[in-house]
């Protein structure tokens, strides 16, 4: 009760004759905390509803049977013949899009005959009957049930594009309003039969699912079905979703740490805050234990002082995180099924582990930062007066052996960054960039004392702020400690968003020249489906042949993909009419001759595969890799790797005619489209578009598709750009705090200049001019370091998460934009101190002692 | 003409719903290479008087003039002008900026008030109380004496009529003090600079042209 007392004579009572520069620490830390959870809730919410659709739709069961392109109906008859007690579910699982809304829902095709007999797994609303009077049975074959969020009845007729298709289906049934999957909700479910033909997929089951008899040894099954099924993947239930889950683990981690980065700026503020107080109050400290307080008591207490900006961020993150969450999930959602997979982003939930994470997070870094200068506060003794001078004439001698330790950690950052990863993810990557941050933390006194003299005198010259250019130089100069910790801060976030926005560029140019040699064609059909990464609608079998004859067309190449999955990751497997487009192309391969590869790829059971599949699976080109093709296990040789930034996953060509080896009779997803010399392309493809009357398909010119890319790809980076946007208003808001603090504790030596003559706006204008040379050290210091970071994000941690060459490339625009701004903020953010250090009246602070 | 002239000065401050008189009916005149101290208990008024004098602060009633202008008659650039122009300050704790060079803090008024070759007549100043030699230096390599006589020579640069100290031997020992006031002496006597000085020295209320005497915010019938 006592302490309680003291800490608040001692901590609250000074912190509310400060309230402004109180309230911007707590906003600075609420601000890191907000947007840590925000992308924590928003990646959650995003990611996490992807297992929903086709993974629990039938219960619990225990083990899946799959193939690349479907497993033969046969391989189920075998399955029932086993003389085992196996309850089996055969399964098609696709994508429709219901018309004329557009919304795209998942597809599920079952063995409906079978299910009507089962109790509770599918029911049958009650005007479809029940199962125990199969004459009131619906038509199988034109039939469908439908989730409740698409909010149709019985007997409606539910129009739907499957692959390019659009038909009407009966609606016989409702499914029961019993999932908490938001996905389920919009689900329809057909018979497996008629699953099979409208998706052009007749023979062939996506999965057939094993329930075991309770007590099985799971493990033991699948051994054993392995044996008796060569040729098909048997995996544990939720394999899947444990692969995609893997898969997105790099992206969502990659995230993560960019959200952490508004933290550490934080950090350095609450740690700014902190040493302003113990400096300040030193003095206090040393009478406070000259009457009894002990250095346990002292350190408590300022430990207090942080965890309450920690509490009041954590307070204020919160919402604020879900608010940010709710803009952020769409973004996410959008992006993770653009590369990843199919998602209906999930609500976004405060749970009681987010907020116990939010306050986990704000106070952690409120005392980790605080720690140091504590600590120091802890060892005043009793009799000890050291004045600021002294404190930062430690800082002056400290800065060489710092900048010692500096160029020590940038070493280390360096032998850090050549370490390979940890499985995929490149954690040695992410320590070589936080060492990079703590040197350029640590060299920052000594840049700040070096560089100020300079920019004091070059400010000089240049302008006619000559008093306040020297008054702030030198004033920044001094207070060594306090100046290279907000040009730290700073210099931080204007690194993240130098580093962030020349590998996004670096990227993006890298993609936009891929593109040009990877997209051969003049046009591009496909069906009209929205597109996502595990989607891969096909088009009837006769479109190459009727656009072959459209004239003005000469010749068509077909592309097929498919969603597999290899070595437990996802992948897709994609064929193409190597005699066609991909022969057009300028396909790059890190290494071999790119026409003798393509041409054995034609030939013989060979595949090539894009750089980050080879990555993620250690392939080199010699190596062969084994793919379950229909029922068989299929050995290919890799020939080549080949640059490709279309899919994370990681790409396997194939000749189309290989494939049709053993998955006969194929159909295409999409074509490309190589027109005759001197034919035009908008008549051409008017043609194309009235020979495919009927069909759902969309046709795009080269340059639209590759707009599309560009799109998509802008949209995928968005939200590192609003991270950055958080980081630098963090660092902001921390800069105008800490400039208020040096306005009330240089009063008295604002009001002195006053006496000497200098004029309110003079004093206003070296408030600036302060903030204005911080601003400048800050961004010069952060563009440094934010190109030494960039060449980690792109050499180190995006090659070993991802597994993506990218060229370096200058954004100057956009690093010049990035920059200025970053200055001009950092201008308006003194403009308050700036206008609280003119109205200052100097009788009352010159004389106040 | 006066450097400095209070026509019946009043100063009241509000201390919460109280007023409070610090200065009432001052009247007092300084003419050309005047030395005068003010002296009093603490709270008399004395620093009142001075910042009144500076045109640091404005009388609640009475008029100041300075150098022959009258300073409830301006705004605030005027009162800045005026200030860089006419008075010059010296301070107890002589107030030099730690980050500046002695040159640099001689040169300041002159720099604030944008004003030419401020660096030869910060050297001149600084040859005038004799430390030239020390014009690299930076403050916290002074002694207490050496500092005060930086502050005189930045009171100095701009040539002022009016120079004001408060207490400026109040951190000195005896022998420094009797230079600084040997200094002051040859200031008012030498460039005809008036000088008014709160001081508690006995030396420096002996050495003065005259002496006034506050006593509650009034000039004692005896000052």
């Amino acid at each position: 009760m006592a302490f309680l007392r003291f800490c608040r004579a001692f901590l609250l009572r000074p912190l509310a004759q400060e309230p402004i520069r109180a309230l911007l620490t707590a906003l600075a830390v609420a601000l890191g905390v907000a947007v840590v959870l925000a992308i924590e809730l928003a990646g959650r919410a995003a990611a996490g509803s992807f297992h929903a659709s086709l993974e629990s739709l039938v219960g619990n069961e225990d083990l899946e049977i799959t193939a690349l392109g479907g497993v033969p109906e046969d391989v189920y008859a075998r399955l029932a013949t086993l003389p085992y007690p196996l309850h089996l579910t055969a399964r098609m699982e696709d994508f429709a899009v219901v018309r004329p809304r557009g919304e795209v829902v998942p597809l599920i095709g079952l063995d409906l005959i079978a299910v009507a007999f089962e109790a509770g797994t599918i029911r049958p609303s009650q005007q479809t009957g029940s199962a125990d009077r199969p004459r009131e049975l619906p038509d199988w074959n034109s039939s469908v049930w439908a989730g409740p969020g698409l909010e149709v009845h019985s007997g409606d007729l539910l129009r739907l594009q499957i692959n390019d298709s659009e038909a009407s289906y009966r609606v016989a049934g409702v499914l029961p309003d019993d999932s908490d999957v938001a996905q389920l909700q919009h689900t329809v479910v057909m018979d497996i039969g008629l699953a099979e033909r409208v998706l052009r997929r007749e023979g062939r089951i996506d999965r057939i699912l094993v329930r075991l008899p309770p007590g099985s040894d799971a493990a033991q099954y699948e051994t054993l079905l392995s044996t008796q099924l060569p040729g098909v993947q048997v995996s544990r239930s939720g394999a899947r979703t444990d692969e995609n889950r893997k898969m997105l683990a790099a992206f969502r981690w990659n995230l993560r740490l960019l959200s952490y980065i508004a933290l550490i700026v934080g950090s350095f503020l609450i740690y700014n805050t902190i040493s302003v107080s113990v400096v300040r109050r030193r003095r206090e400290i040393g009478v406070l234990r000259a009457v009894g307080a002990s250095r346990a008591q002292v350190l408590a207490a300022f430990l207090g002082e942080a965890a309450l900006f920690g509490l009041i961020g954590a307070i204020a993150g919160i919402p604020l995180a879900r608010a940010m969450a709710a803009a952020a999930v769409r973004l996410l959602g959008a992006t993770v099924e653009s590369l990843y997979v199919s998602s209906a982003p999930a609500p976004v939930a405060v749970t009681p582990t987010i907020a116990a994470l939010g306050f986990g997070v704000g106070l952690g870094v409120a005392l980790l930062s605080a720690l140091a200068p504590a600590v120091e506060a802890a060892r005043v003794a009793p009799v000890e007066a050291m004045d600021r001078g002294a404190r930062e004439f430690q800082a002056r001698v400290h800065k060489g052996r710092d900048a010692a330790v500096a160029a020590v950690l940038g070493i280390a950052a360096l032998g850090a960054s050549l370490v390979p990863p940890v499985g995929t993810t490149p954690v040695f990557g992410y320590i070589a960039a936080l060492l990079l941050i703590a040197a350029a933390t640590l060299l920052m006194p000594a840049v700040v004392a070096a560089s100020m003299p300079a920019a004091g005198a070059l400010l000089k010259r240049a302008g006619k702020q000559g008093p306040e250019a020297l008054l702030a130089s030198r004033s920044l100069a001094a207070s060594l400690r306090r100046s290279a910790v907000l040009a730290a801060a700073l210099a931080t976030a204007v690194a993240m968003m130098a580093s962030v926005g020349i590998m996004v560029s670096s990227f993006r140019r890298t993609v936009v020249d891929w593109m040009y040699q990877e997209l051969p064609a003049d046009l591009y059909l496909s069906p009209a489906v929205p597109p996502a990464a595990d989607r891969h609608p096909t088009l009837d079998p006769d479109v190459p042949e009727i656009i072959a004859r459209v004239p003005g067309v000469a010749a068509v190449g077909s592309f097929r993909s498919f969603s597999t999955s290899y070595q437990g990751l996802p992948a897709t497997l994609g064929a193409s009419d190597l005699s066609v487009v991909a022969r057009a192309s300028r396909l790059e391969f890190l290494t071999g001759d790119r026409a003798q590869i393509l041409s054995q790829l034609a030939e013989n059971d060979a595949v090539v595969v894009s750089e980050p599949f080879a990555n993620k699976h250690h392939l080199r080109a010699g190596d062969s890799i084994s793919l379950p093709l229909a029922a068989r296990s299929v050995s290919f040789r890799v020939l080549g790797i080949f640059y490709d930034y279309g899919s994370e996953a990681g790409l396997i060509l194939v000749d189309y005619a290989s494939l049709s080896r053993y998955l006969p009779e194929t159909p295409p997803t999409n074509v490309g489209i190589l027109l005759a010399p001197g034919a035009d392309s908008d008549s051409t493809r008017q043609q194309i578009v009235r020979a495919l009357a009927g069909r759902r398909v969309s046709i795009f010119s080269n340059r639209e598709i590759r707009a599309q890319a560009i799109r998509i790809f802008d949209r995928t980076f968005a939200i590192t750009y609003a991270l950055e946007a958080v980081a630098i208003l963090v660092a902001v808001v921390g800069i105008a705090g800490a400039l208020l603090a040096v306005v009330i504790d240089r009063r008295r030596e604002l009001g002195l200049l006053r006496f000497l003559g200098a004029s309110q706006p003079q004093v206003r204008r070296l408030i600036v001019c302060e903030a204005g040379l911080l601003g400048l050290l800050a961004n010069l210091a952060g563009l440094v370091l934010g190109v030494l970071l960039s060449l980690i994000l792109i050499f180190v941690i995006n090659k070993q998460s991802f597994g993506w060459t990218v060229r370096f490339h200058w954004p100057v625009a956009l690093l010049a934009g990035g920059l200025g701004g970053v200055y001009l903020a950092t201008l308006l953010a003194a403009l308050y101190p700036a206008r609280v250090a003119a109205r200052l009246i100097p009788i009352e602070v010159v004389h106040e002692e | 003409m006066s450097v400095l002239r209070l026509d019946k000065v009043s100063k009241e401050y509000a201390d919460g719903s109280q007023r409070v008189t610090a200065l009432e009916h001052v009247s007092l005149q300084l003419s050309e290479g005047e030395f005068v101290t003010v002296v009093g208990r603490s709270g008399c008024g004395k620093s009142t008087l001075l910042h009144l004098a500076g045109a640091m602060d404005l009388p609640t009633s009475g008029r100041v003039w300075i150098a022959g202008v009258v300073t409830s008659e301006l705004d605030d650039a005027g009162l800045v002008r005026l200030r860089r122009e006419a008075v010059g300050h010296i301070f107890q704790s002589f107030e030099l900026l730690p980050t500046l060079t002695v040159a640099e803090n001689v040169e300041l008024p002159l720099l604030l008030a944008g004003r030419g070759g401020a660096r030869a007549r910060a050297l001149e100043c600084l040859g005038w109380v004799e430390l030239a030699e020390l014009a690299g230096r930076m403050p916290h390599q002074l002694s207490g004496g050496q500092m005060q006589r930086v502050a005189i020579a930045r009171a100095l640069v701009h040539h002022p009529k009016l120079l004001l100290a408060d207490e400026p031997t109040g951190n000195l020992d005896t022998v420094t003090s009797n230079l600084i006031l040997a200094l002051l002496r040859r200031i008012s006597s030498e460039r005809g600079t008036a000088i008014l000085m709160a001081t508690h020295s006995v030396e420096l209320i002996a050495a003065a042209d005259r002496s006034i005497r506050l006593r509650d915010g009034r000039i004692a019938p005896d000052g």
